[in-house]
């Protein structure tokens, strides 16, 4: 050690200001351990709350309001053809949005006690972290720590991303323009939310997805609405087509896609899916072991790692790389280190595509619990015959129920339509509990709303 | 399970064989397992080989004495009373152990509970899976957890920690009962003037306990010494640094924070024997009683979390709750919930004290004075200062070298204080 190095010595240390690194420095500070925060941007919120969940769900607000004012024209209000101004459209987004919610973090993290230290964090061994700020040099030596670097966009293996015009998902959020022409490389659920609000917002888009369909895994009764609404909102989508190559030529980008030959786009959005973020931050000197497919930092239930000092928390343990996911992770992982009974045990991992319509599921699908050799049965409620989806002018959603056929338990809901999102969560809670469809078919849902597709469903189910 | 495979046969047509012996081995869909004989006695004949695939309900081995019953393989899945059965020592036919018998129907799919249930099973160290749930749909509710985790409910037995941690656990049950009534005693008049005192409400719970404590549990102790005279310079140099903080450093929090982190690595002196149950009780909060002698008598103040708190803090939380004792101003949740106990009868002097554990934990530290003592080091006599240590634990939990390894990480800790100061 150099003389004049600053040494703090604290309990818990976490890497990474992330959803699963705050939750779990959060939990940390209430159950009495000394915590801090390493983060590199010196702040709390990560890739979520600056270059994903939350920038994207204001642009697809956005988006929302346009299609509905569009909409509005069937029942007779015309507000005209909408005038967009980017500026203070960003200035909403950066600041009202996202600062605000930065804001809160912040206080939350002063007021629990939990110090937020700006720069890289390498780990040098099992116990210290060297945080490299500019020139100076500063140590953390900890009794655990938490790994919570997240994620970041994939590149295209072989293909240049040098020019300004080839977006990933962070820089299309900070929506530098609205380009004539966008070609939208993936068919997952980044690339159809980003495409749509591009697209909404006055871009003629082209998707191109590698597989065969979009939202590879997906139930495909819950994609189909999407399908169809993108179909006509987008200029083309080529499924099981590969870009060749993509070239800046002038203020232009020409792609090849394989078997279309050239076409040129004013931008191009790569979304290709994301990766851990576990290089570069010193694992190496630790015990800390990576899996070999996605190098993803392996942990048991408790995110434990192999290092008995070190726990991971987040995207950077895997699948499915989703921001809730890491949340819980992270309290589990502090109440762990506090030493209660916690675990990472949960049924239900609920996910949501914010398009519109919304795709929204939790526990198994259909596909995945036959797989796992459990006989099921099947309910499906179509929006059809919702009144509330009548009365919004709705009736493209579903509500689609999987049960176990013997015991009546809940498995898995799927839903496509306006606000799945929302109504996915009563979904999560009755997987979540064993739940049986009896238990929701005959809870009250209030009429009229979307929310009573779930208990219909339950309800053909205890018909059946 | 409706077939199995036989693997080897273990024993030969007119082999004479105890109960328990190893029969078959046999290969189910769920693993490969040798079949101990239900029965002493010779084999008479065997009806199968090795590779053959046997029906459940096929006989596999006859014995001669008796009347020449039949073996045959029974469905450990779906009744286990008739593998139960097969296995007492009665004339009964052969089959696959129960401990290998699938212990629920559900094989694939998460354990029907909820998240609260979830939470129950781990803290009980059930395994949710081998519950069979009561609840609609096969729901595990926590009476099941409960039920399971005090002892074994028809086919379902839960692997608890404290069965895990020890060799072969069989299924718990209650110990004997101890009986000590206590004898009339002789008329001390007739040796003299006697006076009755009442006893204080004080004096009687310590009657009380301690006469439980030493009548229930068979007491063990273990004597050691440690060499604290860096200990010591580490208190005497930062007295006053810790004076300025509002602190006074003592020995016993030092104690305290050693016993912790020795606990921690032997978790059986943290827990309490439950011989309803038949089982281990292993605490995982290190919730530490200091013996603390008061005008009225002897009181053991709890401090919480040891293991997790700083030296300071713990000198700090000490000393207040000492005086709270002292001033009669303890609440009742000061004094309860602890894990083990430490005394230290220093300041009155003495060479040694067997203490009586406090019940219903499993041991108790006491030291005595410490004195500069000449001791050999490295070939040469060095004065040193020593503190003598006796553990006394109980000895239906922990063994002699059991208390000894742990009395000695004690020490050790003492020795190298600086591992209090980090941990």
């Amino acid at each position: 050690m150099v003389m004049g190095d600053l040494v703090d010595e604290v309990e818990v240390a976490v890497l990474g200001g992330g959803p699963g690194g705050y939750s779990a420095a959060f939990r940390c500070a209430e159950l009495g351990l000394e915590t801090v925060v390493i983060d590199a941007a010196q702040r709390l919120g990560g890739a979520c709350l600056f270059e994903g969940c939350i920038p994207s769900k204001a642009l697809l607000h956005v988006a929302a309001v346009l299609n509905e004012a569009e909409r509005a024209k069937e029942f007779g209000v015309d507000f005209g053809e909408p005038r967009i101004t980017l500026d203070p459209l960003r200035k909403w987004k950066q600041e009202r949005v996202v600062g605000k919610l930065a804001r809160g973090l912040a206080s939350v993290a002063k007021a629990k006690g939990v110090e937020v230290i700006g720069g890289r964090g390498v780990f040098e061994d099992s116990s210290t972290l060297r945080i490299e700020v500019g020139e100076t040099l500063r140590k953390v030596r900890f009794k655990h720590a938490i790994v919570a670097t997240g994620s970041r966009p994939s590149g295209l293996p072989g293909l240049t991303r040098e020019s300004e015009r080839i977006m990933d998902s962070t820089a299309a959020l900070e929506l530098p323009d609205i380009p004539e022409r966008l070609l939208v490389i993936g068919g997952g659920y980044i690339g159809l939310e980003l495409g749509t609000v591009y697209a909404t917002l006055g871009s003629r888009v082209t998707m191109v997805e590698m597989t065969a369909e979009l939202l590879p895994g997906v139930d495909r009764d819950l994609v189909q609405p999407l399908q169809r609404r993108v179909d006509k909102m987008f200029a083309a989508i080529h499924l099981g087509t590969k870009v060749a190559t993509l070239h800046e030529v002038g203020s232009e980008v020409e792609a090849v896609l394989e078997g279309r030959g050239a076409e040129r786009f004013d931008r191009v959005l790569v979304a290709v899916g994301r990766r851990a973020q576990s290089d570069g931050i010193g694992l190496e000197a630790t015990r800390v072991r990576l899996t070999e497919r996605g190098r993803f930092v392996q942990v048991d239930a408790r995110c434990r790692t192999e290092d008995p000092r070190i726990y991971a928390v987040g995207d950077v343990t895997g699948e499915p790389l989703l921001a809730h996911r890491a949340m819980r992770q992270g309290k589990v992982a502090a109440e762990v280190l506090a030493g209660r009974p916690a675990a990472f045990d949960n049924v239900a991992i609920p996910a949501v595509v914010f398009t519109d319509p919304e795709i929204a599921w939790c526990g198994s699908s259909e596909a995945q619990a036959k797989d796992q050799g459990l006989t099921v049965k099947v309910a499906k409620f179509q929006w059809a015959a919702s009144g509330r989806a009548a009365t919004i002018g709705r009736s493209d959603g579903l509500t689609k129920l999987v049960a176990d056929a013997s015991s009546g338990r809940v498995l898995g809901v799927g839903i496509v339509g306006p606000g799945a999102g929302e109504l996915i969560a009563e979904a999560a809670l009755a997987v979540e509990t064993a739940a049986l469809i009896e238990d929701v078919a005959v809870t009250i849902h209030a009429h009229p709303t979307l929310s009573e597709g779930l208990m219909e469903a339950a309800e053909h189910l205890l018909g059946a | 399970m409706t077939e199995a495979e036989i693997v080897a046969v273990l024993v030969h047509e007119g082999d004479v064989i105890r109960e328990d012996a190893p029969l078959l081995e046999v290969e189910t869909d769920k693993a490969q397992v040798e079949i101990p004989s239900p029965m002493g006695g010779r084999v008479e004949k065997i009806h199968v080989e090795p590779g053959q695939t046997v029906k459940v309900g096929a006989p596999l081995v006859t014995f001669a004495d008796g009347a020449a019953e039949q073996g045959a393989a029974t469905s450990p899945g779906r009744s286990t009373t008739a593998a139960r059965a097969a296995a007492a020592p009665t004339r009964a036919p052969a089959a696959p152990p129960p401990a290998v018998a699938p212990p629920a129907v559900r094989a694939e799919g998460p354990a029907a509970a909820t998240p609260a249930t979830r939470r129950l099973a781990r803290e009980l160290s059930v395994d949710l899976k081998a519950v069979r749930g009561t609840g609609p749909g096969g729901r595990v509710l926590d009476e099941d957890v409960r039920a399971a985790a005090s002892g074994p409910r028809g086919a379902a037995a839960p692997a608890t920690a404290a069965a895990r941690a020890a060799t072969p656990a069989g299924p718990a049950r209650p110990l004997a009962a101890v009986g000590a009534d206590t004898p009339p005693l002789p008329r001390f008049e007739q040796w003299g003037p006697v006076e009755r005192a009442p006893l204080s409400h004080l004096r009687r719970t310590i009657a009380e306990r301690m006469t439980l404590s030493a009548t229930l549990i068979p007491h063990v102790s273990h004597f050691d010494r440690a060499d604290i005279t860096d200990l010591d310079a580490i208190i005497t140099r930062n007295l006053e640094a810790a004076r300025v903080k509002g602190v006074t450093l003592t020995l016993t929090s030092f104690l305290l924070k050693a016993a912790a982190l020795a606990l921690l690595r032997h978790p059986t002196f943290n827990a309490s024997l439950d011989p309803g149950a038949g089982e281990m009780v292993l605490k995982r909060y290190y919730n530490l009683g200091v013996a603390v002698a008061t005008e009225r008598g002897l009181i053991v103040p709890v401090l919480r979390e040891i293991d997790r708190k700083p030296v300071l803090e713990i000198a700090r939380e000490l000393a207040a709750l000492a005086q709270r004792v002292r001033d009669g101003k303890a609440t009742l949740d000061d004094l309860r919930g602890g894990t083990f106990t430490i005394t230290n009868i220093g300041a009155l002097g003495g060479t040694a004290a067997i203490p009586i554990i406090n019940y219903p934990e499993v041991a108790i530290l006491a030291v005595a004075r410490a004195r500069q003592e000449a001791v050999v080091r490295q070939g040469q006599i060095v004065p040193r200062l020593m503190l003598p240590l006796t553990l006394t634990f109980d000895h239906r939990i922990a063994d002699g070298a059991d208390g000894a390894r742990f009395a000695s990480e004690i020490v050790q800790l003492l020795e190298a204080p600086e591992r209090l100061l980090w941990e």
